[in-house]
């Protein structure tokens, strides 16, 4: 399989949210707004290309019967590292995110990777792989943050672009969510067909 | 090179190993960074207790730091300077914790205010850093919380307009103002329980 067939499988064919259907509470609990869903896909993407290379690399050290607390070892630290580094040089990111980056560890899309692909490919085709898969995610995450945003508050990325007093609460909140990635999971199924 | 066998030695070694290693990074990065992350806290903390005392960010500000706690275990810490005194208070909002900081002149006058943590709904109760601003809506600049009730006007609780749809927020907000001024200007069993009160409506 060459790496950019990889890439594109991931964005596209194995979408994490549309396709895969994995990682689900930040992808709920994140996409209030479309700036936070894009950090929150970007700050998923860093630590799942890391994962996915480290991993990649140490597969064979790692005998098959601790290989999950081994990945989850890794994986930790390198959340944990993320955390300090946006605390330290982008604060101002951190303070919306911060709730949501400890959670990384757990989201499933970075050991279901490191399970499926990164265990049983080479350290390049993971990194493509996690590439793949983290743009996948973040634009996912994005466009459910923006219609959200749009039907919510009535502006996209902090631009208005219709009054305020039409936007529907709901959408902002929990409802809301369930609501907007159903459709988004309809109409993007029915494209693929 | 071949996968090594599940055999308890090399679980041990490997397992050990990558722990071993993964504390060595977190060491290095945390020492690496430890340094500017306190002072970016510490600047903003100082830059907010100037804006909230309304002193221009060039002007020196001599500020004595002092902490204390409230029969419900909120912890104020209050940043005393000759221009008034910076308090902060929290109060849980609707998302989580909402931290806030007030500065009070020497009269219990509210000179301004700043949210230093928050994870209130984005577009509904994250507005409360501008609504009660100076000029907006539920201004509480300038009002003295001995004589301006600090509650919602929903069901007569208090004089200030609440946030269009984040009445939660806004109760917390203002409980947050009102717990700092007791702290500070005395009366501290009336504010205890009008406190407990407004708990109660949640």
């Amino acid at each position: 399989m060459n790496n950019l067939k990889v890439l594109f499988n991931g964005i596209v064919k194995e979408n994490p949210t549309f396709v895969l259907l994995l990682g689900m509470c930040p992808t709920l609990a994140t996409t209030t707004s479309a700036i936070n869903g894009m950090s929150m896909g970007l700050a998923t993407m860093f630590v799942l290309i890391l994962s996915n290379f480290l991993i990649s690399l140490i597969k064979n050290l790692v005998p098959d019967m601790v290989r999950i607390p081994c990945y989850i070892v890794v994986i930790a630290s390198l959340v944990t590292v993320l955390q300090m580094l946006m605390q330290a040089y982008v604060p101002d990111i951190y303070e919306t995110l911060g709730l949501f980056i400890p959670l990384i560890v757990v989201n499933c899309i970075i050991l279901g990777r490191a399970e499926a692909f990164a265990a049983k490919n080479n350290p390049v085709a993971s990194i493509f792989d996690g590439i793949g898969i983290g743009i996948g995610f973040t634009l996912a995450l994005t466009l459910l943050g923006a219609v959200r945003e749009f039907l919510g508050t009535g502006g996209v990325f902090g631009f208005t672009l219709q009054g305020e007093q039409y936007g529907m609460l709901m959408f902002v909140l929990a409802p809301g969510a369930f609501l907007t990635l159903g459709y988004l999971i309809a109409i993007v199924n029915k494209i693929k067909k | 090179m071949k996968k090594l066998k599940s055999s308890l030695t090399n679980m041990v070694l490997v397992l050990t190993i990558i722990s071993i290693v993964a504390a060595c990074a977190l060491a290095a990065v945390n020492s690496a960074t430890k340094q500017q992350i306190e002072n970016i806290k510490a600047e903003n903390l100082a830059k907010s207790i100037k804006k909230v005392l309304k002193v221009s960010e060039s002007e020196p500000l001599e500020v004595t730091d002092s902490e204390v706690t409230d029969a419900e275990n909120n912890v104020f810490v209050l940043h005393t300077t000759d221009k008034g005194v910076a308090i902060e208070s929290t109060q849980n909002g609707f998302g989580g914790p909402l931290k806030v900081l007030v500065g009070f002149d020497s009269e219990g006058n509210i000179l301004g205010y700043s949210i230093l943590e928050t994870s209130e709904t984005p577009g509904l109760g994250i507005k409360a850093a501008e609504w009660f601003q100076e000029g907006s809506k539920g201004c509480i600049v300038g009002k003295n919380p001995a004589t301006t009730r600090m509650g919602v006007t929903k069901g007569g609780e208090g004089d200030i307009d609440a946030i269009t749809a984040s009445t939660i927020t806004s109760r917390a907000f203002l409980k947050a103002v009102q717990t700092a001024y007791d702290q500070t200007f005395g009366n501290n069993t009336d504010g205890t329980t009008s406190a407990s009160q407004k708990g109660g409506n949640k």
